[in-house]
């Protein structure tokens, strides 16, 4: 057994059971921690595909700044009345027997497409330069570069663009999601500013 | 059990079902977000792996970025919701969010 399947057990199996655990346990903080389990384990799996800045970006954004934004919810919500929310067994049940049909569906379908014969049929019909195109493997551990010069138009990574196929980067998406963000941040104080409560 | 495209996708698989069982059954606001965490999270391995396994080059990391970007976003907003409604109902029990209700 290699190294590298050993760890694609051990942090595939963290991941679905982290998942699995997020669902089961009713204590929100215990969600949390699972979810924290699961999404780590995520994280390593992206390190195992090389993808190692998206694998950097998901430890930094969601297990450092959205866990938190959830515990920080957690703490300023879970004081009072109705503290305890628990799901009725037998909505368990039922919800147990849907996950299970959900989950067949999607497996029986994604094992019925044949993946390497559709990515023969999309590379022949875009057009895409399958030596240029493919991850390289040789810069393996290194999308940082590629990645930061996507997000301002160029690709790199396609080879020379010509006039009749040009390539097309990721600027105009950047440019919406930074303001994107902005109007989340204004929006999030707004909507978040202490105010005297109604009903009380 | 070596990595391949299949098993990635079926880890995907598992992360969507589980976050959409959590946001059906979950009462608590804050747990319903954290099923929106898990399907997103789901997407981003099948986008990775994709960008991995097939010629698709880097497209799929670009994307699975931007997915984690708006997640940020959402849970942010939402939480902020989130603790409006608290502050309103003393409560962050979905079911109890009936004030629309005709």
């Amino acid at each position: 057994m290699s190294g590298q399947t050993l760890f694609f057990t051990l942090f595939a199996l963290g991941a679905c059971l982290g998942a699995i655990a997020v669902v089961v346990s009713q204590s929100v903080i215990r969600m949390a921690f699972w979810l924290i389990i699961s999404l780590g384990s995520t994280a390593a799996l992206f390190f195992l595909v090389d993808a190692d800045f998206v694998g950097a970006v998901q430890l930094m954004i969601y297990v450092g700044g959205t866990l938190v934004l959830l515990v920080f919810a957690v703490m300023l919500t879970s004081s009072g009345p109705y503290l305890k929310i628990d799901t009725s067994p037998g909505e368990t049940v039922l919800a147990g027997m849907v996950a299970l049909l959900f989950l067949f569906m999607v497996v029986v379908t994604q094992l019925g497409v044949d993946w390497d014969e559709s990515n023969e049929r999309i590379a022949t019909a875009v057009g895409i330069d399958r030596e240029v195109a493919a991850f390289d493997s040789g810069s393996e551990g290194n999308t940082l570069r590629t990645i930061g010069m996507s997000l301002l138009g160029l690709r790199p990574d396609l080879g020379v663009a010509t006039a009749s196929k040009p390539h097309t980067g990721y600027l105009l998406p950047f440019e919406i999601v930074s303001v994107h963000l902005l109007v989340v941040l204004i929006g999030a104080s707004y909507l978040a500013r202490a105010k005297r409560r109604r009903d009380s | 059990m070596d990595p391949t495209l299949s098993k990635y996708l079926m880890i995907g698989a598992v992360l969507f079902v589980c976050g959409v069982i959590c946001m059906a059954t979950k009462r608590n606001a804050i747990g319903i977000l954290m099923g929106v965490e898990l399907v997103l999270n789901g997407a981003n391995v099948n986008l990775v792996a994709f960008s991995h396994y097939t010629t698709l080059g880097i497209d799929g990391q670009i994307y699975s970025l931007f997915v984690i970007v708006l997640a940020a976003a959402e849970a942010a907003i939402a939480l902020a919701i989130a603790l409006n409604f608290y502050n309103n109902h003393l409560t962050i029990d979905v079911d109890r969010a009936n004030k629309l209700k005709g």
